[in-house]
């Protein structure tokens, strides 16, 4: 600018070619919000788990691929035993069920898939390291039933059995 | 009169945002899902014929009561040398006539496409006809069983690791061929089979 008033105008056409810095006070705001936009959606897909869910420890556990393809149960003791009692329960979504539910379930998470995706689903089973089988039995027998063949038993990696 | 202070840099700021952006990022992807993974056999199917009956010897039947006793064909057994076990039941170095038969690929009469494949692949080697049989009860804990289903899972993952470092020269897991990959997958299958429950200890 000082540059045309000094050459007496006559390169006032380069006027404002040096354009000032652009503000980056509002940088800081947009990646804010895209923080607590990844903060947010990050915790919606978790249910409030109702029961004692603590993973038995193996050795040979693998992770488990594609995470919009798993769908949880929860198996074990309810966490508030003076209302639901001490026997071990089963947790559908956000909700104690009976074992009848499973294959609405299963049929009500294939529907929320895609067409091509959904003989992949897998169904982790998490049961508290505490359950007797039976329940769980019941689970994979139902499971069974409804074609919903594919299964992890969930668990924690450890280099050692204890 | 107030000394007028000198406007903050507001630069950086974006930066500690990005790092907490990143550290939000990472750690809601650090709480993934593990497990063993395994098929349901499908349900059954009246309508189709019963396959054809297992020969006794190439059944590893395992067995665990409600006190969490383990009974390995018949035997009692424990949980340490149930890997051991389970490995040599598969591979059967000595030929014994009670652990698994493990024809030559090209000793077998009829081969499915995906054996036709590894035995492209890895040449001329000996597969297990051996199934683990897997029976629990309704009392079992499901620590227990899990336990169980780990030493089995290991056990195979172990003969797989020794094949491919044979074959590759790498282990299993750094195997990054899908064909190589499946034709081990073949050749040592994850073939455990659960029977129907039964409750004879109780829940309790």
């Amino acid at each position: 600018m000082w540059e045309g008033i000094n050459k007496m105008g006559k390169f006032s056409k380069k006027k404002g070619n040096a354009l000032p810095s652009i503000s980056t006070a509002s940088l800081p705001d947009i990646i804010f919000m895209l923080l607590f936009f990844f903060m947010v959606t990050t915790q919606i897909k978790k249910s409030t788990v109702y029961v004692k869910f603590s993973a038995p420890g193996v050795t040979e556990a693998q992770k488990l691929e594609k995470k919009a393809l798993v769908s949880s149960i929860y198996i074990g003791r309810p966490i508030e035993t003076a209302i639901y009692g001490s026997e071990p329960r089963i947790q559908l979504n956000d909700a104690f069920a009976s074992i009848n539910d499973i294959a609405e379930f299963v049929a009500a998470e294939r529907e929320a898939r895609n067409e091509a995706d959904r003989s992949l689903i897998t169904t982790s089973l998490k049961v508290d390291k505490d359950t007797k089988m039976g329940i769980v039995s019941d689970v994979k027998q139902k499971l069974r039933a409804a074609n919903a063949l594919r299964i992890n038993y969930s668990a924690r990696k450890t280099d050692k059995l204890d | 009169m107030a000394r007028r202070s000198p406007e903050i840099n507001a630069g950086t700021m974006a930066d500690i945002a990005f790092l907490l952006l990143i550290f939000f990022l990472v750690t809601a992807s650090m709480d993934v899902d593990k497990g063993l993974t395994r098929m349901l056999p499908p349900p059954i199917d009246s309508t189709l014929a019963s396959p054809p009956p297992i020969k006794d010897r190439n059944v590893f039947t395992v067995l665990i009561n409600s006190q969490d006793k383990l009974m390995v064909k018949g035997k009692l057994a424990d949980l340490e040398t149930l890997r051991n076990q389970t490995k040599e039941f598969l591979l059967n170095p000595a030929n014994d006539t009670i652990l698994s038969e493990r024809p030559l690929f090209s000793e077998r009469i009829t081969l499915t496409e995906k054996e036709r494949k590894a035995y492209e692949i890895l040449g001329d080697i000996r597969v297990s006809r051996g199934v683990i049989s897997l029976q629990n009860d309704r009392g079992t804990s499901y620590n227990m069983y899990l336990k169980v289903q780990n030493e089995l899972t290991a056990a195979v993952n172990e003969i797989r690791d020794e094949l491919s470092k044979q074959v590759f020269g790498v282990r299993f897991t750094q195997l990054q061929n899908q064909d190589y990959i499946e034709a081990i997958r073949t050749a040592v299958p994850m073939s455990i089979s659960e029977a129907e429950p039964k409750d004879v200890g109780g829940d309790k």
